[in-house]
């Protein structure tokens, strides 16, 4: 790979492409060659930068200079002065809130321990070369020809490695469990159906370094005697299943795929499969009924994936964010690994906190780290001068906490960090409000199959729409909580045990705002409509 | 559904068959074969759904029965352009009622309906992953981030039917 | 094979490894309720009323029907925190369900009135908007009731698993979930054979029967009416159920009593006509035989069988026998050979049957099934629960009706007409007869065990004269379909085949008592045979008001008036929109 001096970013989001972006990329790659410049200067695309009035804006690095509303006539002026004499052409520089995409990479790159993310923002995700510059592929060389799969397995058990998705099973002992179970065919599966409002770490993986997640399922593949992989990504995700599709195509053209992997008599292939629009199918069973072309419906468990999976045979499901990791603790090593975190939590994990804050985005931390570095370090903190009220950790599915939660340490032993999401409150949002849309949520995205489910979550947004619009009274609270409880013993998978959760652990801290609701029958938020009477909303 | 022989924009069989062909004569491949006809068709058609069925030696309720469960299948013919709004809790905090206000005032429809001309469709849809630009929408596959109400009717106007005379809403 | 042992609530039980936590509770005469398992087939965990806790287990219950039990695992299945959960459970069941129980065909035989009693639910924590209700009359078999479906899914596993017919699924999700038939289409719009499988399945008032019997009371009540009945042979070793008696009960003389009592002229026995098929059907297969006619030929007595085939094999339909069901020949000779012997109008004979089934009423409405003047053959259709409905309606007590014969000369018939009603009884019948017919022999025994019992596909090879006739049989349609198969691939040597739709035949038809199941069938089966023992006459040759009828009225079997009037065709029916003609359909 050839070491550029500087970067540049061209937002080609859609936005920005209307505008013009891609007139403006090739004028800029022209004038770079034009100058002599394009060994030392590198042109990069990248999504949508978030400055969807300043479109088309591109980012000079290092110096992680913006320039908004750049056209085709200033691309001469921005080589000529920036480029190579490294004067900025200030009456282009962007001016406003720096956008969250920048901030978020330049913020706090001093706080943030980026192993999975190393690369993103870097290099080109459309590169294979400029991965393998950066060390990619080395691990699959290092377990393929150097560790048998047993010693692969140790290697991630030792390194402490657990599920990224939320759930945090240990991925050392899920290999074992599918190594070790009789199979013709064994199965690994990336779970790429990121759909977790407020998650969208896996997104970022794909779009700008998917090669990580393959290297990561061909050690997987080659650890536990697997020949085929599927990534499930979500239908929503265009990008990246383009970017993935992409990063097989080359790996599969260079011999990382396909039969006899590095003469390692290791023959795997992977396929995206692309999701059609359904949160359950990130449950490792409905994802499973999806990927047999049925309705994403969760099955029974026992049996568990690991032995009885994809059309019943072994079958390892990851998620994105944990596959990423395997590449690093193979190259680096167990040790190297589990030195990173808390005792119970190894390594790094991605938080994306967005909501209220000033600089939404991704963040890759070690284990441990306080929710108040994370929000107020790396996120700036609340955006527009208001103050702090809650987070709803890892998503509607996670419960939420106050500020009493602000420094805490994110790991399993403290506050869960369930898959990454941190969907801050500021002082002037309803606590209600937001509950019942994550009611709503799950109502929307409940597969229908089991009882307690499909009737649980759509009592719980009946609920909700009493109470703001006036109409509830003060022993629903009550009877919302006994149904949660139900909701959390009886169902038969976890989207309806955790539709609950985030209420549940909304009560203690928010019993006053609730009350208000519920007897006063007002919002203290003013949010909420509150404008009915009970015998107008309910039978 | 007869054979084709023109540029007909209705799936005849034979475009059916060669898509099942490509994907794969397997009951696994069901998803990618309805991602594909809603890509060449625009929606799903129940007829379309009875060819897959005997093509694939399923049931047609199994297929459709599939293919309702998944909201980025479209079993009904929908508008041209289809704008899907996020009201999960990150652009529901951001204000994404407001935006579904300005497009629902700029379009007189409301989420689930279709323009009568047929140009757009809009619905409210869970997270797409947009938490960090969120309030978000998507017009097709163009993402739209950081919204104000204000840059709705904007955005709207690049996917606004054209009144040329070609009529096909170049 | 290995055993494990596990405690339940405090209960030792030894089982076989492999069981279920539900196995293990049964095997110690523990009730735990549940909805959407049926016995035999694969369980969905689905419904959440069978919620037990296990020791060491993590939070949440699990659902005994499909959590295997381990070697010393401790379950518990009566603690206050699962029946609160199971009661949570069924109000939100409830919720969603439409409570006019009074109303509703199942009150008293609910399976959701039953555990809502047991635990003692009597207000709803979690009432709210219902779903919206679709009520599907268009069939002239089943209605659908969508407002009373709990989503167990009973059906659709029978509809698409057992009978391969695949009309039934659920479209949609979350609490937009239905069952409905393909594209949420009326049933009689979509692909449904009638078999009613589906009502058995339904543990509440989802789907039902289309009811006849305010017609039938409307006939009885006209005085220039003459009403006459015909029952089904399943019907008589199915009905005492209603009346709280063990299943398999042989009542067929109360039953003639009971209906009767109700008020119909006269009470006659389709078996009649049972043994006139056995005598038609045997003489075209000999027909067939002799001038290399299309063999296999399939039995035709089955409505939803006829309705499968013409959907799903046309091709084969020249291989169906011409006969009509026993209901129809009883049909269109109530309105000749009887009405001329009773000097009674055609149009003043009301027919009616009685049906262990739900096709057979859309077999009494098919247009070709009318020898008279437009007037149909059959004019109303009772299943077995519908006529213990009316005894019910009437007043009549039941159990301790006395015996009664049926009337003649339509009521006259043979063990081998008897049989009819349970799987292979058709083949035996049909074999005790060919046989006789064929060689010129008395059979020593008439008990062709080969054909018999609950397995879903049996053959046999009969020796017949010179003839080795390979004969099979088959019930349930996912087993038609295996046997129509080999068929289509040219793999089937077999001479006779026959073909019940139901599993079982028709003693497991959808017009029988609920519940039924395999331990329910098995001893419906049983009486089945020992009726046949019981009777004088095991061979429909033998029967004397068959061969009266020949002589005084149709000639001879396979004569052209019992053409006219027993022999039926068939019509190819597209699976797909009738605008694609059949022989693209079926090309595949």
């Amino acid at each position: 790979m050839a070491f550029y001096r500087a970067h540049i970013l061209v937002d080609t989001g859609t936005a920005a492409v209307l505008k013009g972006a891609n007139a403006l990329r090739t004028a800029l790659v022209d004038e770079i060659k034009r100058k002599g410049l394009d060994k030392e200067i590198k042109v990069v695309e990248t999504g949508a930068l978030g400055l969807a009035g300043a479109v088309p804006a591109i980012v000079v690095y290092p110096e992680g200079v913006t320039y908004a509303n750049v056209t085709v006539d200033d691309v001469a002026e921005i080589v000529e002065e920036h480029l190579l004499k490294g004067r900025q052409v200030s009456r282009l520089v962007y001016k406003g809130d720096t956008p969250s995409v920048i901030k978020s990479a330049e913020n706090c790159r001093s706080a943030e321990m980026r192993v999975v993310l190393k690369n993103i923002g870097v290099i080109d995700p459309t590169s294979i070369d400029e991965y393998i510059a950066m060390g990619g592929y080395e691990a699959t060389a290092k377990a393929l020809t150097t560790m048998s799969p047993q010693e692969v397995i140790a290697e991630i058990k030792a390194s402490g490695l657990t599920g990224r998705g939320g759930a945090g099973f240990p991925t050392g002992l899920k290999w074992d469990f599918t190594a070790k179970a009789d199979g013709d065919q064994k199965y690994i599966i990336c779970n790429a159906d990121e759909g977790e409002p407020g998650n969208f770490k896996d997104r970022l993986i794909m779009e700008g370094d998917p090669h990580q997640i393959i290297e990561g399922m061909i050690i997987a593949a080659y650890a536990v005697g697997a020949q085929k992989g599927y990534i499930y990504i979500r239908g929503e995700y265009q990008q990246s299943v383009a970017n993935t599709e992409r990063a097989l195509d080359v790996a599969r053209e260079m011999g990382l795929l396909g039969s006899d992997i590095m003469g390692s008599g290791l023959s795997f292939d992977i396929e995206v499969f692309k999701g059609a629009g359904a949160y359950i199918c990130g449950e490792e069973t409905a994802l499973l009924a999806s990927l047999e072309g049925q309705r994403g419906e969760s099955r029974m468990k026992p049996p568990f994936p690991p032995t009885h999976g994809l059309f019943g045979m072994p079958t390892v499901i990851n998620n994105v964010e944990t596959l990423a990791n395997v590449p690093h603790i193979i190259v680096n090593g167990a040790d190297w690994y589990s030195n990173i975190g808390t005792q119970k939590s190894k390594g790094t994990k991605i938080f994306s906190p967005c909501g209220d804050v000033q600089y939404p985005g991704v963040y890759e931390v070690p284990f441990g780290s306080t929710l108040r570095e994370v929000i107020f370090g790396m996120a700036g903190g609340i955006k527009s001068g208001k103050k702090f009220k809650a987070v709803l950790m890892g998503g509607p599915s996670g419960v939420l906490v106050g500020e009493e939660a602000l420094d805490r340490s994110l790991c399993s032993e403290d506050l869960n960090p369930g898959a990454g999401a941190l969907i801050v409150l500021d002082e002037t949002k309803c606590v209600v409000d937001l509950i019942k849309n994550c009611a709503q949520f799950f109502a929307h995205e409940s597969c229908g199959q089991c009882t307690p489910c499909r009737e649980g979550t759509k009592r719980m947004v009946e609920f909700f729409n009493w109470w703001t619009a006036g109409a509830g009274s003060e022993q629903d609270l009550k009877l919302l909580d006994q149904l949660a409880t139900t909701m959390a013993l009886t169902s038969k998978c976890g989207l309806g045990q955790f539709a609950g959760v985030a209420f549940k652990s909304s009560i203690p801290l928010f019993e006053e705002e609730y009350l208000a609701h519920l007897v006063d029958k007002r919002c203290p938020a003013g949010i909420c409509e509150m404008d009915k009477v009970e015998e107008e909303v309910r039978v | 559904m007869k054979s084709c022989n023109s540029d007909c924009c209705v799936p005849c069989e034979a475009d059916i068959v060669a898509i099942v062909d490509k994907c794969g004569r397997t009951e696994c491949n069901l998803i990618p074969i309805l991602h594909e006809l809603q890509r060449s068709f625009g929606y799903i058609s129940d007829e379309a759904m009875e060819t897959v069925a005997a093509e694939l030696g399923i049931t047609v309720s199994q297929v459709h029965g599939t293919a309702t469960f998944y909201t980025l299948l479209y079993t009904r013919p929908q508008g041209k352009n289809i704008i899907k709004i996020c009201d999960s809790p990150p652009c529901h905090l951001q204000g994404s009622k407001a935006i579904q206000a300005a497009i629902t005032k700029a379009l007189g429809i409301e989420p689930g309906e279709t323009t009568l001309d047929g140009n757009f469709t809009f619905e409210v849809v869970s997270c797409m992953g947009l938490c960090g630009v969120a309030p978000a929408i998507m017009v097709n596959d163009d993402v739209y981030g950081n919204l104000t109400a204000e840059a709705i009717p904007e955005i709207l106007d690049k996917y606004a039917a054209c009144s040329c005379c070609c009529g096909e809403g170049c | 094979m290995d055993n494990i042992n596990v405690s339940i609530d405090g209960i030792q039980v030894s089982i076989p490894k492999g069981s279920t936590v539900l196995d293990a509770a049964r095997a110690a005469g523990i009730y735990i309720p549940t909805l959407c398992h049926m016995d035999g087939h694969k369980p969905l965990g689905a419904c959440r009323v069978c919620l037990v806790e296990i020791e060491g287990g993590r939070g949440a219950l699990q659902a005994s029907c499909s959590f295997p039990a381990a070697d010393g695992m401790v379950v518990r299945t009566n603690s206050r925190r699962v029946h609160n959960a199971r009661k949570a459970v069924v109000e939100l069941m409830l919720s969603a369900h439409r409570q006019d129980c009074n109303a509703c065909n199942r009150t008293l035989n609910c399976e959701l009135q039953d555990i809502a009693k047991r635990l003692g639910i009597r207000e709803n924590r979690f009432e709210g908007e219902m779903p919206p209700r679709i009520m599907d009359t268009s069939s002239p078999s089943i209605v659908r009731d969508s407002s009373k479906c709990i989503l167990c899914r009973r059906c659709v596993e029978v509809c698409q698993n057992v009978q391969t017919v695949g009309t039934l699924f659920a479209v949609d999700r979350g609490f937009d979930t239905v069952i409905a038939p393909t594209a949420k289409k009326e049933l009689t719009e979509a692909v449904c054979v009638a078999c009613g499988q589906c009502v058995l399945a339904c543990p509440v008032g989802a789907l039902y029967e289309k009811s006849h019997i305010d017609r039938v009371w409307e006939a009885i009540d006209d005085p220039d009416k003459h009403v006459i009945v015909q029952t089904a042979p399943a019907v008589r070793v199915a009905i005492g159920e209603e009346f709280g008696l063990p299943a398999g009960s042989r009542v067929t003389k109360k039953m003639v009593a009971g209906l009767r009592r109700i008020g119909f002229d006269k009470v006659f026995d389709t078996d009649f006509t049972a043994d006139l098929t056995i005598l038609e059907e045997g003489t075209e297969f000999l027909g067939r035989l002799k001038n290399n006619g299309t063999l296999p030929m399939l039995t035709s007595c089955s409505p939803g069988w006829i309705n499968f085939i013409e959907y799903f094999y046309p091709e084969l339909l020249p291989n169906l026998s011409t006969c009509k069901s026993p209901q129809q020949m009883f049909g269109a000779l109530a309105k000749t050979y009887y009405a001329e012997k009773m000097g009674v109008k055609p149009e003043d004979i009301y027919s009616v049957s009685i049906m262990p089934c739900t096709a057979k009423k859309l077999e009494a409405g098919r247009e070709e099934m009318s020898v008279v003047n437009g007037l149909h053959d059959v004019d109303a259709v009772l299943t077995t629960r519908e006529a213990a409905q009316m005894m019910r309606e009437a007043g009549v007590d039941f159990v301790n009706l006395p015996d009664e014969p049926f009337d003649e000369p339509l009521g006259i018939a043979t063990g081998a007409a008897v049989i009819f009603g349970a799987t292979g009884g058709v083949m035996e019948a049909a074999l005790r007869t060919v046989y006789e017919v064929v060689t010129g022999e008395t059979l020593e025994n008439v008990n062709f065990e080969a054909v018999r019992g609950l397995e879903g596909v049996k053959e046999a090879v009969v020796k017949i004269g010179d003839i080795e006739a390979k004969v099979a049989v088959a019930s349930g349609l996912s087993n038609a379909r295996k046997l129509m198969d080999l068929i289509m691939e040219g793999k089937a040597d077999y001479h006779f085949i026959e073909i019940m739709c139901c599993p079982g035949g028709c003693l497991g038809g959808g017009g029988q008592p609920i519940p039924t199941n395999d331990e329910v069938r098995k001893a419906r089966m049983e009486a089945i045979y020992a009726e046949d023992e019981g009777l004088p006459i095991r061979k429909s040759h033998e029967n004397p008001a068959i061969r009266t009828l020949y002589e005084e009225f149709l000639g001879e079997p396979n004569s052209h008036k019992a053409h006219q009037l027993l022999h039926t065709h068939y019509t190819p029916k597209a699976l797909w929109p009738t605008d694609v003609p059949l022989d693209e359909v079926k090309t595949k």
